[in-house]
């Protein structure tokens, strides 16, 4: 116990050393229902197979401008109810004998990572034969899950002497629409992670200008009191 | 003015003039109510708060019945707001029966609203052969047990453990027990012939 | 005792109707009208505070806004290894009003902190803590230590990996104590590692037994002020200076109207930047609420990088500057522990001639920068890893950078206490006027 103590309080180390440095701005805009709608979309398709998303309701889709039936009738697996949480379809033990590792819950993954970095992890996955998946990611080196939107992205390989990421078999989408579209993923999983940040950001504004008002009015009565002071 | 102000000998503080009086209580006054407004609308999150959450919305959601699987003079319970909802699929002799003991009811014309607009007929039901109706007595709120089995003065029905509330196969309650009304009929609706939704009624989702 | 006979002589005169006959029925049971006359009509404080006055009623309005919140935050949260994280994302997506009511508690946990440092500094260069207010200020440190305590527990409850790990480490602080130190800790858990039990006990401590303790010292800091009065900028006791008829001090005035309404504009000016945080910017860039702490607690796997909450880093930097004896961390506890209890003494090491920073001589008031300055170094190295400066060359050991200017700001840290009996009484101090100055 105590080297373990000591390990933490004398050495604590960056895990990123040896990763990429995040430079490219993920595009979240929480105002973009349309985006948001694709995002949801191409979350409950492809992440929601292995990941859960267990504090998000679907009906909390109605905030992105989707109504019950819509909801009811794209997002819904068969037999949920639209107040349901976004459970994850493959039972827990069955993925972690599968991929090394159960994969983890997605619905504050955001927050935990930050968009930039969930956007470069999206777009870095490359073909790398020593991995038991044979992919690798150039922000999470090692990583356990396999590159689930191959088909769409191409196959991408890393150059080691230029460190760029180099498109080998191109996918069905072309780069700019793969961008494109874990650019809504991102978007979406970044309005996930905190369904209320919008209606808490227009709120802030009313609270602070009555606050104004309120200021204004005490240092009225400050200043009037204060007359009597010799 | 600061050369007199250490030689004072009088305290640091005067009384205010009477135009001074008016205006501070105009002043006063003025944040007080706003002070108040702000007050209310803090108050907003804490008290929703303790409304029920998402969570149990999304738990007291109408509930989908399958009904096609209930033997005819049996019943089966469904569950709906964590509450036990009982549906019976009554044969014609129990529906027969109902008139029967008319007499000893508390209440046989349903004249206490205890059911929708659209149940307050004979059967206490939209298709006669089911009933719907909260498996809660309405003395204390214990579940009473199903006695189906018909004796000389018994037609069939429920008797709650509790305190002995009798109810008939309509849930309506019979005379001398503790309970004061018949059994609650929450809203509800066929959405084919074979399925009910117990929750919410055609007239409200319209 | 002695007031018996009068209150039942009030009793029965009490003929007055309306509201001035329910005081009056009030007052002949219970002290009503004197304790406000005491503590607010009629507690006359000096009329020259500033702007460093402002911090004590934000600290009693902070404390009363977490309490509220508080409860609130209980009715929903579990305090259950296993649900406490679902919980607080249950709190902040399916309770009305669930994340506004939690981003007030998470801020005002900080603000706290940020009150009471500014409450703490402004003893710091007015001397508030000398002769007769040494027990308001020992009061004070009681409180200080509380609400550190009242933090850290807190902190656990959300059960993120943050929560876990510093948990984690600072319950095996305790583990280097000489002999009894792995049972201490092991008891303090209640498990062979932070765990279920170690959360539930946390969160009866968080929620009733430290907050208890709290208002308590509270009551009796402010009863401590109430009966010696308020120091102020100039460190001069406005009682020496009464008025020959009415006993009331000179440079005195009534604490309501005149400092409530004050008070009240530091309190809607605090209100707007504690909302615009709440609103805007709850994780303050991940010092409020750390990224990490969004994953939730994994005992099999500690984060790359751990650092307690901002509040908590100066003491945690002296903690790693101090190099082990051995294998023993414990002269790094035991520093750590000395650098918070140290503010006790206070009011036995100032020696100097005056209590105001106002009219101290330049050597105080260099020891007071050096020490601010260190605080704040080291309040910066506690938030990141000891290499973020790189090493020193081989003439230096290869010593990480941080590690070394860490060490020079402690040694600063504890010269300032330890030598403040030299040094302020050999300070060339300005004369101290008569009265308040304005």
């Amino acid at each position: 116990m105590k080297s373990i103590l000591l390990s933490l309080l004398l050495l604590p180390v960056l895990a990123l050393a040896n990763e990429a440095e995040i430079t490219v701005k993920a595009p979240v805009d929480l105002g973009n229902h349309e985006s948001l709608q694709r995002g949801a979309r191409t979350f409950v398709n492809y992440c929601l197979n292995c990941h859960s998303a267990n504090y998000m309701r679907y009906n909390r889709l109605q905030d992105i401008g989707l109504s019950e039936k819509q909801i009811k009738d794209n997002l819904l697996l068969a037999g949920d109810k639209v107040g349901d949480t976004m459970q994850v379809a493959i039972d827990p033990k069955d993925a972690k004998k599968w991929f090394g590792a159960t994969p983890p819950d997605l619905s504050v993954e955001v927050r935990a990572r930050g968009a930039d970095w969930l956007y470069a992890y999206l777009r870095g996955f490359y073909k790398d034969d020593t991995r038991p998946t044979g992919w690798n990611n150039t922000v999470y080196d090692k990583v356990a899950m396999p590159h689930v939107l191959y088909e769409l992205q191409g196959v991408q390989v890393l150059n080691h002497e230029t460190h760029a990421l180099e498109l080998v078999k191109p996918g069905k989408l072309s780069p700019a629409e793969y961008n494109e579209m874990v650019g809504d993923l991102t978007n979406f999983m970044a309005f996930m992670a905190e369904p209320a940040k919008q209606s808490r950001q227009f709120i802030g504004i009313f609270v602070l200008l009555f606050l104004g008002v309120l200021f204004v009015l005490v240092k009225k009565i400050k200043t009037e009191y204060w007359k009597d002071i010799k | 003015m600061s050369d007199t102000k250490h030689d004072a000998n009088g305290l640091s503080f005067q009384p205010p003039s009477e135009v001074d009086v008016e205006k501070r209580k105009f002043l006063i006054q003025a944040t007080a109510a706003t002070g108040a407004v702000g007050v209310a609308a803090v108050a907003v999150p804490f008290v929703g708060s303790m409304l029920p959450s998402e969570r149990a919305k999304a738990a007291g959601a109408p509930v989908e019945v399958d009904i096609s699987k209930i033997e005819a003079g049996s019943m089966m319970t469904a569950e709906w707001r964590g509450q036990p909802v009982w549906i019976i699929h009554r044969t014609e002799e129990m529906l027969a029966k109902l008139d029967a003991h008319k007499n000893q009811l508390s209440d046989p014309d349903l004249n206490v609203p205890q059911q929708p607009e659209y149940c307050k007929n004979k059967g206490r039901a939209i298709n006669e052969k089911y009933a719907v109706m909260l498996g809660t007595c309405t003395h204390l709120g214990c579940s009473p047990n199903a006695n189906f089995a018909e004796t000389a003065d018994w037609d069939g029905g429920f008797v709650c453990p509790c305190h002995g509330s009798k109810f008939d196969l309509s849930g309506r309650v019979f005379k001398g027990s503790p309970a004061p009304t018949n059994l609650v009929v929450p809203p509800h609706q066929y959405l084919t012939d074979t399925t009910l939704l117990i929750g919410v009624d055609k007239k409200a989702e319209a | 005792m002695k007031n018996s006979p009068m209150a039942e002589q009030k009793v029965t005169a009490t003929t007055t109707g309306g509201l001035a006959g329910v005081v009056d029925w009030v007052d002949a049971r219970f002290p009503l009208t004197s304790n406000i006359k005491n503590h607010l009509t009629e507690y006359y404080a000096p009329k020259n505070f500033n702007f460093w006055y402002f911090f004590g009623s934000l600290a009693l309005l902070v404390l009363v806004m977490q309490i509220v919140t508080g409860i609130f935050l209980t009715m929903h949260y579990k305090p259950d290894a296993q649900q406490a994280f679902a919980s607080v994302e249950y709190i902040m997506r399916d309770v009305f009003g669930g994340n506004i009511i939690r981003y007030m508690h998470s801020t005002g946990a900080s603000m706290f902190f940020v009150v009471v440092y500014m409450h703490m500094f402004r003893g710091l260069i007015y001397g508030s803590y000398r002769t007769p207010r040494e027990l308001i200020w020992l009061f004070g440190v009681g409180i200080f230590l509380v609400l550190m305590g009242e933090a850290f527990f807190g902190y656990l409850l959300p059960w993120g990996q943050m929560s876990y790990w510093g948990a984690q480490v600072i319950v095996n602080l305790f583990s280097t104590v000489p002999f009894i130190g792995p049972d201490l800790s092991e008891w303090l858990r209640g498990d062979y590692l932070v765990s279920d039990a170690t959360l539930n006990r946390f969160f009866a401590f968080h929620v009733i037994a430290l907050p208890l303790v709290l208002l308590g010292l509270v009551a009796v800091h402010l009863i401590a002020l109430h009966e010696v009065g308020s120091n102020n900028p100039d460190g001069v006791e406005i009682k020496a200076h009464k008025d020959k008829k009415t006993g009331i001090p000179l440079d005195g005035i009534p604490f309501h109207p005149y400092y409530s309404v004050k008070d009240l504009v530091g309190v809607v000016v605090f209100l707007m930047v504690f909302a615009a945080i709440v609103f805007f910017a709850p994780e303050m860039g991940g010092y409020f609420l750390e990224a990490n702490n969004f994953v939730p607690a994994d005992p099999l796997k500690t984060p790359a990088h751990i650092a307690p909450v901002w509040y908590f880093t100066p003491y945690y930097s002296i903690l790693r500057a101090v190099p082990p004896i051995g294998i023993s961390q414990f002269p790094g506890v035991v520093a750590m522990g000395l650098s918070v209890v140290v503010f006790a003494f206070l009011p036995w090491l100032d020696r100097g001639a005056v209590k105001s920073i106002r009219y101290r001589g330049a050597l105080y008031k260099r020891w007071l920068a050096a020490f601010v300055v260190s605080f704040l170094i080291l309040g910066y190295l506690g938030t990141v890893p000891a290499d973020v400066w790189g090493q020193f060359g081989a003439w230096m050991g290869k010593a990480d950078r941080a590690t070394v200017v860490a060490r020079i700001c402690m040694t600063v840290y504890f010269l300032f206490f330890a030598l403040m009996p030299w040094y302020t009484k050999r300070d060339k101090t300005k004369p101290v006027p008569e009265r308040v100055t304005h």
